[in-house]
């Protein structure tokens, strides 16, 4: 009798998810939220919507289905959007702004293991791990001796694009390695101790390597471009592990083929899952399948920081990962 | 100098090759079907040997040449040289320490990174197409793991330093305990390898490290721990190493180095869990240029009667 109590007078969080992204902290949350989840009902989402969430203030925004506008229709009492992956470009910013909607991310609880896959990348492309790891696989050392050689990480001057908390952890590991760290961000950050480039065109060109570690907005969409590719050079290497888009990936593939560029680490795609066939036969190009983040330490972490979010909005506390909207 | 003899031991760099044509009379061990008959024929010209980590300078090609005065290896691993001979005849040795720390430091980090993110396997996975079907499975955090580095010299300094950017802790095992180091320090390789998650082996192969990665240590390290060679291969029971990564006994590996290299172990070929490379820790044109550069500076500054850069006898 009085758990049942305890239960009504807990807080509602409304789950919005694709209903092949599973929830998988379900179990801890629901000792402390009454979760309601329209992908578990028969009911279409927007009756569902109409009906039960009309006093809804909080959404725990799984995997990263889309937040349209349409749908924050049918949410007149909401405050917060707590999503579950670093970029928010899933979500109709304009009309969250609009309605004084808070929105926090996850790039915090991932920053650690993106940096990681985006050094791996880097690595990779630079030394020809995974070419140098066919060629042994495929038994071909004993038949055709020594593999090319590949090109050092010391020294190189690496231009990283967005410097929140992915960016600054990615600059913290290769600094280790010798590298000169440049940035551009949509501010100058004066806590940052690296130089400042005002625009990607003016970064690359001082650069010999680009990492992208921003958020995808209408202003990156297509930011790497060919502008930006030609002033990197035919050396240049980028490690993409924003979001495919902020490269015009159809240049990027001719940059490639053409060898008007030195290589690329991709873990994100214009299109995923397809990813572009001519890229299949280069051997200074290292594919990933979005995985910068799958690990269970990161998924742990991302468990801690939702209900950590939850926790304190629902307590008037500060919120732990608040994304501030520049529109 | 050009009357002066070198013999150049097998195909290592072609940069090399022609800078030492420029400057010396160059002789090409392997354009030699008769290695005997050319010793014999040119062994009063040649006083230097230029070797590497496949092709060194054993007792017995030192004892064919008796006018050489020094040998100049083309790596920094000393494996490949009868030391001893050397010493005992006055010959004088170099290597190529420094140029190329950073180069292998970087790969063991890369070998590390590939086998716990499954980079490798994850790059055929895309280019295989299978990513249309089903997403990858998970990968394991590098950040944070503990590492446990074999031998805390240039090398092993090298990657220390850089695990620690990945707030990764530190743990040795070195023949010494070093003074002014702030990592723990375990006086065999067994505990260190119980007391880490990532153990790399950078120490150089002498006969006390031959197989000193043999089973119990290998058991140490555990069915979630992780191999690093950027060694010598010999300093692996492969054999072991094979048999406990087929039975899950060993998490993965991560391997440049070999026992009979270019012979990697047929078995490792078709493992997710592993990395192979083939034997690329200093394999960029930057290090390999100043490898080569290293060697010239060596041998010019010997038969010049000056200081050597980078003696080791």
């Amino acid at each position: 009798m009085a758990a049942k109590q305890n239960q009504e007078n807990l807080p509602v969080v409304l789950v919005y998810r694709r209903p092949q992204f599973n929830l998988p902290h379900r179990n801890r949350l629901s000792r402390h939220f009454i979760l309601l989840d329209p992908a578990d009902s028969q009911e279409p989402t927007s009756s569902f919507l109409s009906t039960y969430a009309q006093s809804v203030r909080a959404l725990l925004c799984v995997g990263y289905s889309t937040i349209t506008s349409e749908t924050l229709s049918l949410l007149p009492s909401l405050e917060l959007i707590v999503a579950c992956s670093a970029g928010v470009d899933h979500i109709d910013l304009q009309e969250c702004h609009r309605r004084g909607i808070a929105i926090t991310n996850a790039s915090v609880a991932f920053a650690e293991d993106v940096a990681d896959l985006a050094v791996g990348l880097l690595i990779d492309v630079l030394r020809k791990i995974s070419g140098a790891d066919r060629f042994v696989r495929g038994g071909l050392w004993p038949v055709m001796g020594d593999y090319p050689l590949g090109s050092k990480l010391g020294g190189k001057r690496v231009g990283i694009v967005g410097f929140g908390s992915i960016g600054s952890e990615v600059a913290k590991r290769l600094v280790a390695f010798g590298c000169s760290i440049a940035y551009n961000s949509r501010r100058r950050k004066p806590s940052v101790p690296f130089p400042y480039h005002a625009n990607v065109r003016g970064l690359a060109a001082d650069s010999d390597i680009l990492i992208l570690c921003c958020a995808l907005t209408e202003e990156t969409h297509h930011m790497i471009n060919e502008g930006v590719m030609t002033s990197l050079g035919k050396e240049g290497v980028i490690i993409n592990v924003g979001r495919g888009s902020l490269i015009d990936e159809k240049e990027l593939v001719q940059f490639l083929v053409q060898g008007k560029i030195g290589g690329a680490g991709l873990d994100v795609f214009e299109n995923e899952p397809d990813v572009p066939k001519e890229l299949f036969s280069l051997d200074n190009v290292v594919l990933s399948p979005h995985r910068a983040v799958f690990t269970p330490e990161s998924l742990e972490a991302l468990i801690d920081l939702t209900s950590a979010n939850l926790k304190a909005f629902f307590s008037n506390k500060p919120l732990k990962s608040l994304v501030e909207i520049e529109l | 100098m050009d009357t002066i003899g070198v013999l150049m031991t097998c195909p290592m760099y072609s940069y090399l090759e022609q800078e030492l044509d420029a400057r010396f009379n160059l002789f090409k061990l392997w354009q030699h079907s008769s290695k005997v008959d050319f010793l014999k024929t040119n062994q009063h010209k040649i006083k230097a040997i230029v070797g590497n980590t496949k092709i060194g300078a054993d007792a017995e090609l030192i004892d064919a040449l008796p006018e050489l005065e020094i040998v100049a290896t083309f790596s920094v691993g000393l494996d490949k040289i009868d030391l001893r001979k050397c010493k005992e005849k006055g010959i004088r040795v170099t290597n190529t320490p420094d140029v190329l720390t950073d180069d292998v430091a970087d790969l063991a980090i890369g070998l590390i990174l590939g086998v716990l993110r499954n980079i490798c396997a994850c790059d055929g996975y895309v280019r295989s197409g299978k990513w249309k079907d089903a997403d990858f499975e998970l990968t394991t955090k590098f950040s944070g793991k503990s590492v446990g580095i074999l031998g805390l010299g240039r090398i092993g300094a090298a990657i220390a330093k850089r695990a620690e950017a990945f707030g990764c802790s530190i743990s040795y095992h070195s023949r010494s305990q070093k003074p002014n180091s702030n990592y723990k320090y375990f006086s065999n390789v067994i505990d260190l390898a119980k007391n880490c998650q990532i153990l790399v082996v950078a120490c150089a192969l002498t006969e006390e490290t031959q197989h000193i990665i043999n089973q119990e240590v290998i058991d140490a390290l555990g069915p979630k721990g992780v191999l690093i060679n950027i060694g010598r291969g010999a300093h692996v029971d492969e054999r072991e190493l094979v048999s406990a990564l087929l039975e899950g006994r060993l998490g993965g590996a991560g391997l440049d180095v070999y026992e009979n290299e270019p012979e990697a172990p047929e078995q490792l070929l078709g493992l997710g869990n592993v990395v192979l490379l083939p034997h690329v820790g200093s394999d960029t044109i930057e290090t390999s240029n100043a490898m080569a550069d290293l060697v010239i500076a060596n041998l010019e500054a010997h038969f010049d009667n000056k200081p050597l850069l980078t003696p080791v006898i």
